[in-house]
C-alpha cells in the first residue's frame, strides 16, 4: 500500500479565512497532520500560498475539498513524498 | 464542525462581527429612544388608558423590529452578493460551493436577526413595567415613570457598551448617551406643553 507522507501545494486563496484558520482546517483532516503555511504573493483580494503537509497517510481528496470549501483554488502539486508500506 | 463554530467561521470570513455589533447598538438605541418618546408623550398627556399605551408601544416595537429585519436583510444581501462577485472575479472561479458563498447567504440572515431583534427586545424590556402594572394592581400613572427610568437605564448601558468597544471611559460614554435621551425628553416636553 502506497502512503502519501508529504505534499507541497501551490494554492490561491482569498484573504479570509486567514492563514492560521486555513492551516488548522487542513490539519483537522487527519490525526498527526503537520501543516506549514507560507505566503508567496499578496494581491488586493487574494494571496498565493505554499502549503506543506506532512503525515503518516495524507488523504489528498479530503485536503483538496477542504481547500475548495474555504474558497481556495489548488493550482499545482509542487512536491510529493510517498512510501510503499508493504513488505517485499 | 458544530453549527456555532460554523457560524463563527462565516462571520469571520465575511468580517461581520463589527457590523452585527454596530447594528445591535444603532437599532437598539433607535428602539429605546422611540419607546422613551412614546411613553414620555403619554406620561405628559396624562389622560390615556394603560391598554392604549401598551398597544401603541407594542405596535411601535413590532414595526421597529420588522423594519430592522427587512432593511438589514435587503441591504446586506446586496452587499454580500457584490463582494462574492468581486472575489469570484479575483479568484477566476465559481465559488458557489465555498464558505464565502455560504457566508453571502447566511450572514445577511444573521445580521437581519440582530438588527430586528435589538429594537424589539429592548422595547419589550422598556415596557415591562407597563405589562406588569395590571398584575401588580398599582396606580395607572406610576408604571410610566418606571418605564421611562428603564429606558434611560438601557440607553445609559448602550452608551457604556459603546464606550467599552471604543476603549473610552465607560462612565463618560454612558452619560453622553444619557444626555441624548434627556435632550429628547426635553424636546418632547416642550412640544407637548405648547
Amino acid at each position: 500500500m502506497v502512503l502519501v507522507k508529504k505534499l507541497v501545494l501551490d494554492v490561491l486563496k482569498p484573504h479570509t479565512p486567514n492563514g492560521l484558520e486555513f492551516a488548522k482546517a487542513i490539519a483537522e483532516q487527519g490525526a498527526g497532520y503537520h501543516v506549514s503555511f507560507m505566503v508567496q504573493e499578496v494581491d488586493e483580494h487574494t494571496e498565493t500560498v505554499l502549503i506543506t503537509i506532512k503525515g503518516e497517510d495524507i488523504q489528498f481528496e479530503a485536503i483538496s475539498s477542504t481547500i475548495e470549501s474555504l474558497g481556495g483554488s489548488l493550482h499545482s502539486v509542487d512536491e510529493v513524498e510517498v512510501i510503499n508500506s508493504e513488505e517485499q | 464542525m458544530s453549527i456555532l463554530s460554523e457560524l463563527g467561521l462565516l462571520l469571520r470570513i465575511s468580517r461581520s462581527h463589527a457590523i452585527a455589533r454596530r447594528y445591535f447598538v444603532v437599532n437598539g438605541f433607535d428602539g429605546a429612544l422611540t419607546m422613551l418618546g412614546i411613553i414620555m408623550a403619554f406620561y405628559l398627556s396624562n389622560e390615556t388608558s394603560m391598554t392604549v399605551i401598551v398597544s401603541a408601544c407594542i405596535g411601535a416595537a413590532v414595526a421597529l423590529g420588522m423594519s430592522g429585519l427587512s432593511s438589514a436583510y435587503i441591504s446586506e444581501v446586496a452587499e454580500r452578493q457584490q463582494e462574492l462577485k468581486t472575489l469570484e472575479s479575483a479568484m477566476v472561479k465559481d465559488m458557489s460551493k465555498s464558505a464565502h458563498a455560504q457566508a453571502a447567504r447566511w450572514v445577511p440572515v444573521m445580521i437581519a436577526l440582530v438588527n430586528g431583534s435589538a429594537p424589539l427586545l429592548i422595547s419589550l424590556l422598556i415596557i415591562t413595567p407597563l405589562w406588569l402594572a395590571p398584575m401588580l394592581q398599582v396606580n395607572a400613572l406610576s408604571p410610566l415613570p418606571a418605564a421611562i427610568i428603564t429606558a434611560l437605564l438601557i440607553i445609559f448601558l448602550l452608551g457604556v457598551f459603546l464606550g467599552r468597544i471604543s476603549g473610552r471611559f465607560w462612565l463618560l460614554a454612558g452619560l453622553r448617551a444619557l444626555l441624548i435621551a434627556l435632550v429628547t425628553c426635553a424636546i418632547i416636553f416642550v412640544l407637548t406643553m405648547h
